[in-house]
């Protein structure tokens, strides 16, 4: 018997595809979650959106809140760590969380590293913004991919970009001569191998998902029309005016992208959503999608 | 012979690309108007509670129910084995009930404790069946009308048959090996 292994770990993220994954900061909000039809809890100790408003340094949550959504959901709980941060992810690990987020919402702990993700069993989710962020967190062991976007800002327009930067790439590379991949690699500094391999089989060898400003229903279903296997939402859900019919909303709505009839029914009376910020009236300092290397 | 693949969420792509391996056609499934022309379902793992909820919310539940009754086989895998069994341990949450099995979620651990192992099942053969258990649930029970094909050290059951449902707790459609969906495949050629 193998445990940790990467069809183990790539395995659990196969089978959140066409979900919603969501972030909760309380057993309460867990509950309501899983309820609506969540694929999968964020357990944290505040959202993106407050996260942004609090400033200051952002770190991995209270163990005592991370198991109290545990103990309160069947389905998988995932856990942030803050980037290169390993101890904080060795006490998720040992926590017991299903998937950890090294993610650029928490305030970095290593300005150049990020974590080496083969040494967990746990898998680990990261954030990309083009292919070879993707290839270099893959390469560090990531079992899946999201959308940096721009976190707690309910503006989706970061997330399509992220996403049509990292597509837009891969098809490129698919049909670059073989002569070119080195130089490549180099150019997107991504693992040599990888970028064969993508050449090759031309995608993502591991999961995508859609991250960083998702808030309404119609949101979801254009990002998994663009060609996402799921969606995050972050502060989206619990941040607006009626969470449990929102909640529900985006889940039908992650599984019939491509039907605007159900997307028109379902995203009637959903009540106020997230209050939005425009992406330029955020000082550069301050955007999230920037940390990482 | 067409086999529909239930699309509500979870890996049921990688469900379609195996029946497209064993030369038959496979459509997703996401309204219940689609059940109409298909000769068999798969129901792909995922999270029990998510389809559950948009099985009813769309009403494939009593249609899939009718169907079944009818004698339309069903192959459900991991999530898709709790969607089938009569009993969950510890839940309420909604189910199709069309085998008498009593399972238990997540009975290995968290994904922590998920593994892969080789599996000797004979009625797939000699050759040893590579399994992948996600965080996956086994059988605690069955009535004796349920044949067990497989058990995990003696004990745990992880996949069965009782007339035409099928249910395996691990993923037969994240390896290349196609024996389970050739299995589930003969199953459907018997009752068209």
């Amino acid at each position: 018997m193998s445990q940790g292994t990467w069809a183990v770990k790539k395995g659990l993220a196969e089978m959140l595809k066409g979900g919603v994954i969501m972030d909760v900061t309380t057993p309460e909000q867990a509950k309501i979650a899983e309820e609506a039809g969540a694929c999968a809890v964020m357990a944290l100790e505040r959202v993106p959106a407050d996260i942004r408003a609090a400033g200051g340094v952002a770190r991995m949550a209270d163990p005592t809140i991370i198991l109290r959504i545990m103990d309160a959901v069947t389905i998988p709980v995932m856990a942030k760590a803050r980037i290169g941060h390993f101890v904080e992810a060795q006490i998720l690990e040992g926590l017991g969380v299903d998937y950890i987020d090294e993610s650029e919402v928490l305030t970095p702990a290593d300005d150049l590293f990020h974590i080496n993700k083969n040494l967990f069993t746990v898998p680990f989710i990261c954030g990309c913004r083009n292919l070879g962020e993707a290839l270099r967190r893959i390469g560090e062991g990531a079992a899946m991919i999201r959308t940096k976007g721009e976190p707690g800002t309910g503006n989706i327009v970061e997330a399509v970009k992220h996403f049509r930067q990292v597509n837009g790439e891969l098809k490129r590379l698919v049909n670059l001569p073989e002569e070119e991949l080195m130089t490549a690699a180099k150019d997107m500094g991504a693992p040599y191998e990888l970028v064969k391999e993508v050449h090759k089989t031309g995608k993502l060898p591991v999961v995508n998902f859609a991250a960083g400003g998702i808030a309404t229903p119609a949101d979801a279903a254009l990002m998994m029309q663009l060609g996402v296997d799921g969606v995050f939402v972050g502060s989206g859900i619990f941040k607006s005016g009626d969470p449990a019919k929102r909640a529900r909303a985006i889940v039908a709505a992650t599984t019939h992208y491509n039907d605007p009839q159900i997307l028109a029914e379902i995203s009637k009376d959903l009540g106020e959503a997230m209050v939005g910020i425009e992406i330029h009236n955020i000082k550069t300092e301050e955007r999230m999608q920037d940390r990482g290397w | 012979m067409k086999i529909g693949v239930l699309a509500l969420q979870g890996a049921f792509r990688e469900h379609i690309e195996a029946l497209k391996k064993c030369k038959v056609e496979a459509i997703e499934i996401k309204k219940s108007s689609q059940l109409d022309d298909i000769d068999g379902l798969i129901i792909p793992g995922g999270e029990s509670t998510t389809i559950g909820l948009l099985m009813q919310q769309f009403n494939l539940g009593d249609k899939i129910l009718e169907k079944a009754n009818h004698g339309m086989p069903i192959l459900g895998t991991c999530a898709g084995m709790v969607m089938l069994a009569k009993d969950i341990v510890d839940s309420e949450q909604f189910r199709l009930g069309l085998m008498d099995i009593i399972v238990r979620r997540n009975a290995f651990g968290r994904q922590r404790e998920s593994f892969e192992r080789s599996l000797n099942i004979s009625a797939l053969g000699d050759e040893p069946f590579k399994a992948i258990f996600i965080r996956a649930p086994y059988i605690e029970a069955t009535s004796p009308n349920v044949e067990v094909l497989c058990k995990l050290d003696n004990e745990k059951i992880i996949f069965v048959k009782q007339g035409n449902c099928l249910a395996a707790s691990f993923h037969p459609e994240l390896t290349e090996d196609i024996r389970v969906h050739q299995y589930f495949v003969r199953l459907v050629n018997k009752t068209i």
